[in-house]
């Protein structure tokens, strides 16, 4: 039947003469739900295949790096060619440990969100390499600007598992003392900015402290994180314009994992380029990687900041995965894709690769790795029990009631203040004590 | 929170040699200082380096102290904003100029869930120390995209301050102290009064700043803290609420009618000096409320609110607002907008009949 919607099955607008009519392009995602998926059409290439510029490379020199795919890890499980960061046995064990850490306390963490411990919850499962792979290959005092999916980098800096849990819970003992939304971190301590929760802002701020750190002499570098979706706001481009003309210190870090909440990459542009191409047209250097590929990924991050730390600027990455999961607790992705793309994935899952990497190098097997996900599932059960002594959200343990006027400003002003005790006054009419919980 | 008060400042002034300057150069001064003090600081913007801005606010800062203190940026406002906060995560103070109030929107989001939360959603972690200066306002025949007064938009965001000087005095001791502020401030400048005290009357010829008393700027460091207003004058018959270039205007209304009003110059507008307002409108029993800005959700709305929930009982009068129309900023029809003379006399005639 004949699209009405079709332009061309439209009378032409009168008064126009004989122009063809215009016709509105609206990108739709290839495999809707219930639709067979094949990606043969993605371009891979050959692990290995792809060269290794000097890190002090013009951009210009290295374009073709922004549009085929930088990998290590082959069909073999070996790791290949010059990006090959020939990390040691120890290093790519803990690597993997971290991944499976994350792992397992995602899926705790989103049980928490359904059994009604908190209000929201976001995965990264497919993307763990993408934010542990580049924090590894970072300096830990490397100051990082994260968006909302990379728990990899606090899981990889040592942040306390109960600080993260007590974050989610909102409870008596977070850190944020309950203010933020679950996930939106912040720890001065460990080199990692507080999560905004609007996109893209975090980017120009990357920069700036990056700026600031060329401004003192530091030897620190920052790093930040982007989803593609979020590439479109005006942020990310001033972010890549400043990066630019001040020659910044900084990496800009793109997550290609395909899907923004519903809208899959084509709304912020990927059927006419990718997301690395972007740096070329501000002469930023950039490297498109297999993000599945923890080898890839740390290798891309390590010649990133070698390239920050010695003055010859900023690296945009981008890293091009899929989000196996939804976008957080709060969408069902069966809704608007096919339940087939994640089996499909050409480029597979980042934990099993890397797993199989260490095996084929006979630094890893089977049974070791299945007693590592234990510890890792003993560990956050029984961390989560810990975290649940000083409350859950909703239960009563938070933080003092006057928490909520601190910090609007350093000193408390007399308008606030007044609303304070007005805050206070309902809470008492209500429960006839300031402290119903104690 | 204010280590040298005003009062210390006037005793420093009554020993220097008295040096007259106008808003420019008392904002150039506080600048100079502030570079010179404090290692931290560092001034961007538009134009601001070599040049010395637009305006000439920073002319010579970027030869006194090197171009990575003192320097250009592109014309991104989101840029300039979102790149001052990832400053002062780091540790700086920096001191971005938005060239024109009418300028700043695109860094919006930067300033409002950005700066302004920065300390609330870390639990104080991290902070932005941002002082953002602007010239802003009108009868300067800007058209309405170098006129506006958008400072209502930012008073309603919990998290940051607003400062609007309305003398050279001020403008130098209100910038130290809102650079030296550790929240995110907006510093609006009255860009008519750069030069001189506008009264209103713009058919009249323009007096220069030198002939004014607090054009006495006193050398060297000095602060004036924030959340303070001023007393204009002291006056029995009414108050007047208001800041920035209508202080002056307000004030010539009063002389030529020969009121004996009450003047205050609110200074900041967050925080608000409230208590000089109670006291002020419970001696007088009326108030009239003027500003350059919108009538519409205007800072007005809240003064007018404000005084009538806490002074209700004092008043004799209901308060009057004085402030520009709900329109964009015309060009040639600039004056019929700005609220001069003739609108102010009506409101004090209002006011008194009542």
């Amino acid at each position: 039947m004949a699209d009405p919607a079709d332009p061309a099955n439209q009378p032409a607008p009168a008064g126009e003469g004989n122009r063809p009519a215009l016709a509105l392009h609206v990108p739709e995602p290839n495999y809707r739900p219930g639709d067979t998926v094949d990606f043969s059409d993605i371009a891979i290439g050959t692990a290995g295949a792809q060269p290794r510029p000097d890190e002090s490379a013009h951009p210009s020199q290295m374009g073709e790096l922004a549009y085929s795919l930088i990998r290590v890890l082959g069909d073999d499980d070996q790791a290949h060619g010059p990006w090959n960061p020939r990390l040691d046995p120890e290093t790519l064990r803990q690597m993997l440990g971290h991944m499976a850490m994350v792992r397992a306390f995602d899926e705790r963490m989103f049980r928490g969100q359904r059994q009604g411990k908190t209000s929201f919850y976001m995965k990264c499962t497919g993307e763990e390499a993408t934010s542990i792979a580049p924090a590894m290959a970072l300096a830990s005092d490397d100051m990082v600007f994260p968006s909302y999916r990379q728990q990899g980098i606090l899981i990889a800096r040592g942040y306390p598992l109960l600080d993260m849990i007590n974050q989610i819970y909102s409870n008596k003992a977070d850190k944020l003392k309950g203010r933020q939304l679950p996930i939106m971190y912040s720890s001065r301590d460990h080199s990692f900015f507080s999560i905004s929760g609007n996109l893209a802002t975090q980017t120009p701020q990357a920069v700036g402290w990056a700026m600031a750190s060329a401004i003192k002499g530091d030897s620190r570098i920052a790093a930040t994180w982007v989803g593609e979706g979020s590439t479109a706001e005006g942020d990310f481009h001033s972010a890549c314009t400043f990066a630019a003309v001040y020659n910044a210190p900084v990496i800009l870090n793109i997550v290609n994992n395909q899907w923004a909440i519903s809208s899959f990459s084509g709304f912020a542009g990927a059927e006419r380029t990718t997301f690395a191409a972007r740096g070329l047209g501000y002469g930023i250097a950039a490297l498109r990687v297999d993000g599945n590929d923890a080898l890839a990924c740390f290798a891309a991050a390590q010649w990133a900041a070698n390239r920050a730390r010695a003055n010859h600027g900023p690296t945009l990455i981008e890293y091009f995965t899929y989000r196996a999961e939804g976008h957080s607790t709060s969408d069902d992705p069966s809704g608007y894709r096919s339940a087939q793309e994640r089996e499909e994935w050409p480029l597979g899952d980042p934990v099993t690769r890397l797993k199989a990497h260490l095996i084929a190098i006979g630094e890893w097997d089977e049974q070791r790795h299945a007693g590592m996900d234990l510890e890792c599932a003993e560990l956050v059960k029984a961390t989560t029990k810990e975290a649940e002594k000083n409350g859950i959200l909703g239960h009563g343990l938070h933080h003092p009631f006057h928490t909520m006027f601190e910090d609007v400003y350093e000193e408390l002003p007399w308008h606030l203040e007044e609303q304070a005790d007005q805050a206070i006054r309902e809470r008492i009419a209500k429960f006839g004590t300031e402290r119903p919980f104690g | 929170m204010s280590d040298q008060t005003e009062a210390a400042a006037a005793a420093a002034s009554d020993t220097a040699p008295e040096r007259r300057l106008n808003m420019i150069e008392a904002i150039n001064e506080a600048l100079d200082i502030m570079l010179a003090r404090d290692p931290d600081v560092i001034i961007m913007g538009e134009d601001v380096g070599y040049f010395g801005g637009v305006f000439r606010a920073t002319a010579g800062l970027q030869a006194r102290h090197g171009k990575t203190r003192v320097f250009d940026t592109p014309i991104s406002e989101c840029g300039i904003i979102g790149v001052a906060v990832g400053m002062g995560a780091y540790g700086l103070r920096p001191v971005p100029e938005i060239q024109f109030a009418d300028y700043i929107y695109p860094g919006l989001d930067q300033l409002i869930s950005e700066a302004a939360r920065l300390r609330y959603r870390s639990a104080g972690d991290f902070i932005a120390p941002l002082t953002v200066r602007s010239p802003f306002g009108g009868g300067i025949f800007g058209g309405q995209t170098h006129s506006q007064s958008p400072e209502a938009i930012f008073t309603h965001v919990s998290g940051l301050k607003t400062v609007i000087p309305s003398t050279p005095h001020d403008a130098k001791g209100l910038l130290i102290a809102a650079i030296e502020d550790n929240d995110p401030v907006i510093f609006f400048e009255p860009k008519r009064i750069y030069n001189g005290p506008f009264t209103g009357f713009y058919d009249k010829p323009v007096e220069p700043w030198k002939k004014h008393a607090d054009s006495v700027v006193p050398e060297g460091y000095y602060r004036i803290p924030l959340g303070k207003a001023r007393i204009v004058r002291a006056g029995e018959a009414m108050t007047v609420l208001t800041y920035g270039t209508m202080v002056h205007v307000a004030e010539a209304v009063c002389t030529a009618k020969g009121v004996d009003a009450e003047i205050i110059d609110l200074r900041t507008l967050v925080p608000l000096d409230i208590e000089a307002i109670e006291a002020s409108v419970e001696k007088t029993g009326r108030c009239m409320i003027v500003h350059e800005a919108t009538r519409t959700s205007g800072f007005g709305a809240e003064l007018s609110a404000l005084v009538t929930e806490r002074c209700f009982y004092h008043l004799e009068a209901p308060v009057e607002r004085v402030t520009g129309f709900d329109t964009p900023y015309p060009h040639s029809l600039e004056w019929a907008y700005f609220p001069g003379p003739i609108r102010i006399g009506d409101a004090i005639d209002k006011l008194l009949s009542e």
